[in-house]
């Protein structure tokens, strides 16, 4: 036996092995018969529709049930209204009256309406008439007083192997005997594909009618949803790598989990927090999904870039308060708006600027266009209501330009209330710690500032005065730079001794190699990456405070960024040992 | 007999889950209630049916006209309208 390898659309990640099961759509044969009355046709139309109704409602439970929500349960929502819907019940009662028996009627309405929806140009609407088909086919069947799916009779665990695969074939699988499937037919948008990646099932989908055609039920098969691929046949040691790989995701899989629901704590328990840096909704979903405890810097610039001019209130309101509602009671630090001349927005004059990274940018520009600035201050101080909202300004370096834009804050929050307008009210509010200027001045800004975080990147780059953009310096770009540091740790002293708490949202945050010596130091809150998260929590509930402080000292007593590293990689080596 | 232009912001159009509460809505009502692209300048379906509302293929930013004839009318369009420029209630 040779072994086959087959390349389909990656749907849904996961690796499966096992025995295929050739799934066949049985066939619904429309009887020969002579039509009785009308109303008889009719009548039984009505009770099969009633029937299908009840089955509709039972796929939605359940569906709901396996994916912890109303989302993908809705496409059978959709299925009942078109069920319901009176274009169908029209022709059906129609053809009937021309004497057509009510199964033929059922197949030719839905078939007739099916093709209405199949001829539209744009594909999202197109592929709304598998759905319409999956109806009559519900109804015919029933007609027929046919079992609910051919899929009941799978019996051992089994890849699935079929044409095409219905959202309600989906739904009906048995996730104890389905270890994944493969159709023909299908692209990464059809319900079946999304459903599968909700479900968790690895899925490959449309690798061509003819690559399926040969095979047969019992054939061994191993299949990656991740990278599309199926293999017949597969030989030993393509079995022994593909289980090899199988476990090491589902090993990762369980650490993700298993963070997800833990809280970040040092080895003698002291709780820090880990979240994550996000921009729009969908990042939000994913952090929570890494377990995150929070989010340290929402960045906001997403919302302005790539648009023809500058969001309103309402929409900003709607796009905040989407990301706070993901989020829940976890806290979010959302930062304003942080743009300037090396990247900006098309409807924005920005002058010309021989150094925009020195120059009109972020609370600088902010300050400058007060209804800009307002405008987004109460987008968000709306959107914060009933949530736990932080608002953080980027790069400050002094405590006048603090106080000024804490009063735009009051000024927003003034105006609101004054509308009768529901807003959250006493918002705590930091800043970034960006510039060498905020860091040895942070006792000072204490003074007006609730919290800080380190923003590692321009941090670096304004105190070792390199552009990390600029190839020929790139090498100079060290966060782990012992002045660096010195700046991170002047800026945590300062902060706890004015009792205030310190974050970081820079990418050093995140790095292994500097997790240790930020712990030592007494970084309150890591946020990061949402993908890094889970192994950062495993990384911190290695270290004792104790450990973490001689780690620490010892990193800060090294003369250059390359001694550190090194220090450092013998520090993570000396975990694993 | 009483009709109103709409934008339809939905980044969907009248599709999916805005397509559903539409026609949810209009099935609310006596009235019979017809919607049109105005964009695309198809000819008005009924509102109550889904299948045609997909049809109208209504995507982002595009306007669409609703007429409502019957004992409850007015109440239709407004709610109708309300419900299209709530943007669905994603805000």
């Amino acid at each position: 036996m040779t072994a086959r390898e087959l390349k389909g659309i990656a749907a849904s990640d996961g690796i499966a092995i096992g025995p295929a099961f050739c799934y066949a759509v049985p066939l619904l044969t429309i009887p020969t018969r002579t039509p009785e009355q009308p109303n008889v046709e009719l009548a039984r139309f009505q009770s099969a529709q009633e029937q299908a109704r009840m089955e509709l409602k039972g796929l939605r439970e359940n569906v709901a049930a396996r994916t912890r929500g109303d989302e993908f349960a809705a496409i059978f929502d959709a299925h009942e209204m078109m069920l319901d819907d009176p274009m169908l019940a029209d022709k059906v009662g129609s053809k009937i009256q021309q004497g057509i028996i009510v199964e033929q009627a059922v197949a030719d309405a839905t078939q007739e309406l099916a093709s209405l929806l199949a001829n539209m140009e744009d594909e999202l609407f197109a592929a709304r008439a598998a759905d319409v088909q999956d109806v009559g086919r519900r109804v015919l069947r029933i007609l027929l007083g046919l079992p609910d799916t051919a899929l009941n009779s799978l019996q051992n665990p089994s890849i699935i192997i079929a044409q095409d695969l219905t959202p309600s074939d989906t739904a009906r699988l048995d996730p104890a005997l389905a270890l994944g499937f493969c159709t023909a037919l299908g692209g990464l948008t059809s319900h079946s594909a999304i459903l599968a990646r909700t479900l968790g099932l690895p899925a490959v989908v449309g690798l061509g009618a003819s690559a399926l055609a040969s095979m047969k039920s019992g054939q061994m098969l191993v299949m990656d949803g991740g990278s599309g691929t199926l293999v017949v046949d597969p030989p030993e040691e393509t079995l022994t790598r593909y289980r090899a790989i199988k476990r090491e995701k589902e090993i990762r899989l369980e650490a993700i989990k298993a963070s997800a629901r833990t809280e970040a704590c040092t080895a003698n328990g002291r709780r820090v927090e880990v979240a994550a840096n996000i921009g729009e909704v969908e990042t939000a979903r994913e952090a929570v999904e890494f377990g995150a405890e929070g989010v340290g810097l929402l960045r906001t610039e997403f919302l302005y870039l790539n648009e023809t001019r500058a969001p309103d209130e309402n929409k900003q309101y709607g796009i905040y308060k989407a990301i706070f509602d993901v989020m829940g009671q976890r806290p979010v630090i959302i930062r304003t708006l942080d743009i300037g001349g090396d990247k900006p927005p098309s409807y924005m004059p920005f002058p010309q600027e021989m150094n925009p990274f020195l120059g009109w940018r972020a609370i600088r520009m902010c300050m400058d266009d007060t209804p800009l600035f307002k405008t987004q201050l109460r987008a968000i101080l709306r959107a914060a209501a009933g949530h736990n909202v932080r608002i953080m300004f980027p790069m400050i370096i002094g405590l006048d330009e603090l106080m000024c834009a804490r009063g735009t804050v009051a000024q927003a929050e003034a105006e609101l209330r004054e509308a009768g307008l529901p807003c959250a009210v006493n918002v705590p509010v930091g800043i970034m710690v960006e510039t060498p200027a905020a860091a040895v001045l942070v006792d000072v800004l204490a003074e007006a500032a609730d919290f800080f975080s380190l923003g590692t990147n321009d941090l670096t780059q304004y105190t070792l005065a390199v552009d990390r953009g600029n190839e020929k310096v790139a090498g100079l770009f060290q966060p782990l730079h012992p002045a660096v540091l010195r700046m991170i740790k002047m800026t945590i002293d300062g902060a706890h001794r004015k009792g205030k708490w310190v974050g970081m949202c820079g990418e050093l945050a995140g790095m292994q190699k500097a997790i240790p010596i930020l712990l030592g130091m007494g970084l309150d809150e890591f946020s990061m990456a949402s993908r890094s998260i889970p192994l950062a929590k495993n990384l911190i509930g290695k270290f004792s405070d104790e450990r973490a402080r001689q780690v620490c000292e010892q990193a800060l007593s090294l003369a250059t960024a390359q001694e550190i590293e090194d220090y450092m990689k013998g520090v993570l080596a000396g975990l694993d040992a | 007999m009483i009709e109103s232009k709409f934008t339809v912001t939905h980044k969907v159009g009248l599709h999916a889950r805005p397509a559903s509460l539409f026609v949810k809505q209009a099935n609310k009502f006596t009235s019979r209630i017809s919607v049109r692209n105005l964009t695309s300048g198809e000819e008005p379906v009924d509102a109550k049916s889904i299948i045609s509302v997909l049809t109208l293929g209504v995507m982002q930013n595009h306007e669409i006209l609703i007429t409502a004839e019957g004992a409850d009318e007015e109440v239709a369009v407004q709610a109708l309208g309300e419900l299209v420029k709530s943007n669905f209630g994603e805000a």
